[in-house]
């Protein structure tokens, strides 16, 4: 169970596995995630959305930045290896539909779970541009895959290296004003998560983002992944992982991500567990 | 004053050597103390997360049990949810027939070194023991959870444990959700009568909230182990990982994979929280959230745990429960300078075990009674540094019959703290509900079952434990797991 039947470094430390998981790849909708854990009484258990599925063959699709301990010993396993644990799908699916117009935001890793939500609604017959930012060029990961199912790819970069030099906030703002979208969805870093939600309120666009919150068991035992939501506190392993971005109280959210960050820096380990590192926070 | 296991064993010996060939009336009986369970000392405990109570000594064991009058209407069996008979198996342990009397409460039960630990003996089968009611002091009765946790070690440890039988093959097949101590019942329940059993559970490890919430101090893990370790060489085949509503629903369970029967035993896992200002604050946590990093995830043993721990100074804790309690000695454990409860009502009405609020006490914890937290307060960081709490006194009784507290205005006082645990309860989890149709819930989120049958709404589905009951006890979960297998071999067989 849950071996590994593929491996692919896509950057210095990206890296996309594909795994045997045939009642998770059969019963996952765009949006969910799974969490694995490596077995043994001490492996934290780490969160990560599912990049894609295939229900055929039986197998999901992670994309995994090996940044701390523990999400480096799960890409120091080799194909033909098992994760012993390996839990999902979970969270409630991307509400899909014919919206009209539709606007994917993504940076960073963060894209990975947009390729099966951007695929869907593209299938739906949604009018799909997609915004790509990185800090440089050697940081998209499946960047042809989001071609493939989009009516426009814009890539930005911080640096320039391809693309335009821009924040995604930038392009969206020109989309939000000359395309009017119906519906943007956005998920990577948390920090420009906030900054596409604030870019699309003044529109009044019915904005979607996809959190990734500290959590441990992913079954709404916990309560570690709450969020503000409006006046309400919600779950994001249970009542998201989606949430209407103009609603989600972002002060708080990334505060509450960086709860651990002083014992992390101490322990000389930093999980992944929610944290987006430096390298992919669109500034 | 803390007695040492030597000390107390001595005291044991000298009672044994003092009744040796004498004949006991139920008056020389009345005269023998009760067995003070030895434990490790307060200062010393709060150093490690070993066991607090370490078990009676062979010598306790021998004397406690020459306490009980062996009624002969037995009036501790009817206390006991799950009907062990009780004056049975302490007259097999005071004739030093240990592995017999483990055997005589293995009929009725499954789990007593686990019961032995967490039943709360004392308003169950001791609460209607002779002895005690003539001491008009329930803490005066027989010692019936302790020696029924010696027994029950005893037979693990020496491995004479009874071997269940397994009848012939029925060729029926049931699900069993969740695997914590109602779904641990009706599992052996119904695999003996020779149905396959298959356990379905989310975590990466077997055993619900005697694993990730009952602390390692109150329970240790390696007795839940040998209990799923004892389901599995029954021929229970159990699936971690599997989150019965999301990796597959309970119609595709029956349809798609043969199930002929479900029984539900999810539990009660959805914490819930105040609804105060400031609960979302860095620093506050469930205390499924604070207990399940400690015990499952081991983040207690820093040294070798992948997952971080919250570093606490002054944790104030919100409720006065059992879980309370697990959270309070925890943080004090995790090395928490003060430890301050903070509940509502007074002593009398607190839920939580007598001994666990003792044990608490004597740990250091602060009880800070008849205050009803207001508000969190946190710092530019979003971190708690303190609690608004009010004062309260003690109105009528409210529906549940207990004194409600009423606040007093003008008592607000802020109290420094850099960690809160809220330890007010669990709603049942609304994930089968959610996903599963024809299943149906009261407004509290419990699942709607037949009570002679526990069967739900949906026909062929039964739940119990904390699912059905609300956050309750583990024998009360594991008397509903074996009534629903009951039922359910009822159901299988007809």
């Amino acid at each position: 169970m849950n071996k590994i039947v593929s491996k692919e470094q896509l950057s210095a430390d990206i890296y996309k596995l594909v795994i045997e998981a045939p009642l998770i790849a059969e019963a996952h909708k765009p949006g969910q995630f799974i969490i694995l854990q490596l077995g043994g009484d001490f492996n934290e258990r780490i969160p990560l959305t599912i990049a894609d599925a295939d229900e055929e063959r039986g197998t999901i699709t992670l994309i995994i930045q090996a940044v701390g301990e523990s999400t480096k010993a799960v890409v120091a396993l080799n194909v033909g290896q098992s994760i012993e644990n390996l839990l999902g799908p979970l969270g409630q699916p991307t509400k899909l539909g014919k919206f009209g117009k539709v606007v994917c935001v993504g940076g960073g890793i963060g894209v990975a779970p947009m390729y099966p939500i951007a695929k869907a609604l593209h299938e739906l017959g949604n009018e799909v541009k997609m915004i790509l930012g990185a800090r440089n060029k050697d940081l998209f990961v499946m960047k042809e895959e989001m071609a493939s199912v989009v009516d426009e790819l814009i890539i930005v970069t911080d640096d320039g290296s391809e693309g335009r030099k821009a924040l995604v906030t930038v392009p969206l703002k020109e989309l939000c004003e000359e395309w009017k979208p119906d519906l943007v969805v956005t998920i990577g870093p948390p920090i420009m998560m906030k900054f596409c939600a604030l870019t699309t309120l003044p529109y009044g666009v019915h904005t979607i983002a996809s959190l990734n919150t500290i959590m441990i068991d992913g079954t709404g035992m916990c309560g570690g992944c709450r969020v503000s939501i409006g006046d309400e506190t919600k779950f994001v392993c249970v009542d998201g992982p989606e949430f209407d971005a103009h609603k989600v109280d972002w002060n708080n959210m990334l505060s509450r991500l960086g709860t651990y960050k002083p014992q992390e820096e101490e322990n000389k380990h930093k999980c992944r567990m929610g944290l987006n590192t430096e390298d992919t926070e669109a500034k | 004053m803390h007695v040492s296991r030597e000390e107390l064993d001595n005291q044991a010996i000298e009672i044994l050597k003092k009744y040796e060939g004498v004949k006991l009336t139920p008056k020389t009986r009345g005269e023998i103390p009760v067995q003070e369970m030895p434990t490790q000392a307060p200062m010393v405990r709060i150093t490690n997360m070993n066991e607090v109570a370490e078990g009676y000594t062979e010598n306790q064991v021998k004397a406690e049990a020459l306490r009980c009058l062996q009624c002969k209407n037995e009036p501790c069996i009817q206390g006991c949810p799950v009907g062990i008979n009780i004056p049975k198996f302490i007259a097999e342990a005071a004739k030093g027939e240990y592995s017999a009397a483990n055997s005589v409460i293995k009929e009725s039960s499954l789990l007593p070194s686990i019961c032995g630990r967490v039943c709360p003996q004392e308003s169950q089968c001791q609460k209607f023991c002779t002895v005690g009611k003539i001491k008009k002091d329930v803490n005066q009765a027989v010692a019936i959870g302790r020696i029924e946790r010696f027994v029950a070690d005893y037979s693990r440890e020496n491995d004479c444990d009874v071997q269940p039988t397994i009848k012939a093959e029925t060729g029926k097949k049931v699900a069993i959700i969740g695997s914590g101590p109602a779904s641990v019942a009706a599992a052996a329940d119904l695999r003996k009568e020779g149905h396959s059993v298959v356990m379905f559970e989310a975590l990466h490890k077997a055993g619900g909230v005697l694993v990730y919430g009952i602390p390692e101090f109150r329970l240790p893990k390696k007795l839940v182990q040998h209990e799923i370790n004892n389901l599995i060489a029954m021929g229970v085949e159990l699936n971690l990982n599997y989150l019965v509503g999301k990796t597959r629903t309970i119609e595709k369970l029956m349809t798609t994979d043969g199930f002929d029967a479900v029984f539900v035993g999810a539990g009660a896992g959805l914490p819930k929280f105040m609804n105060i200002p400031g609960e979302n604050l860095i620093g506050v946590f469930s205390a499924n959230e604070f207990l399940t990093r400690s015990n499952l995830m081991k983040a207690y043993d820093q040294k070798d745990s992948l997952t971080p721990l919250w570093n606490c100074e002054r944790a104030a804790i919100f409720g006065g429960g059992n879980v309370a309690m697990d959270a309070a000695r925890t943080a004090k454990r995790l090395g928490a300078k003060e430890v301050t409860v903070i509940y509502r009502r007074s002593e009398e009405e607190l839920p939580a075990r007598k001994e666990e609020f003792e044990h608490a006490k004597e740990e250091g914890i602060n009880f800070l009674l008849l205050h009803q937290p207001h508000e969190i307060i946190g710092n530019d960081k979003s971190h708690v540094t303190s609690v608004k709490v009010v004062t309260c006194e003690l109105g009528e009784p409210d529906a549940s019959g207990r004194r409600s507290p009423v606040e007093i205005p003008g008592t607000e006082q802020i109290l420094a703290f850099d960690t809160v645990v809220v330890s007010i309860g669990n709603s049942s989890n609304p994930l089968i509900k959610q996903t599963t149709e024809g299943i149906e819930t009261n407004k509290r989120g419990n699942f709607i079952v037949n009570e002679e049958t526990l069967e739900t709404t949906l026909p062929g589905v039964y739940a119990g434990g904390d699912i059905v009951l609300g956050a309750a006890t583990v024998i009360l979960a594991m008397g509903q797991g074996r009534k629903a297998a009951k039922a359910i071999n009822k159901y299988l067989t007809k």
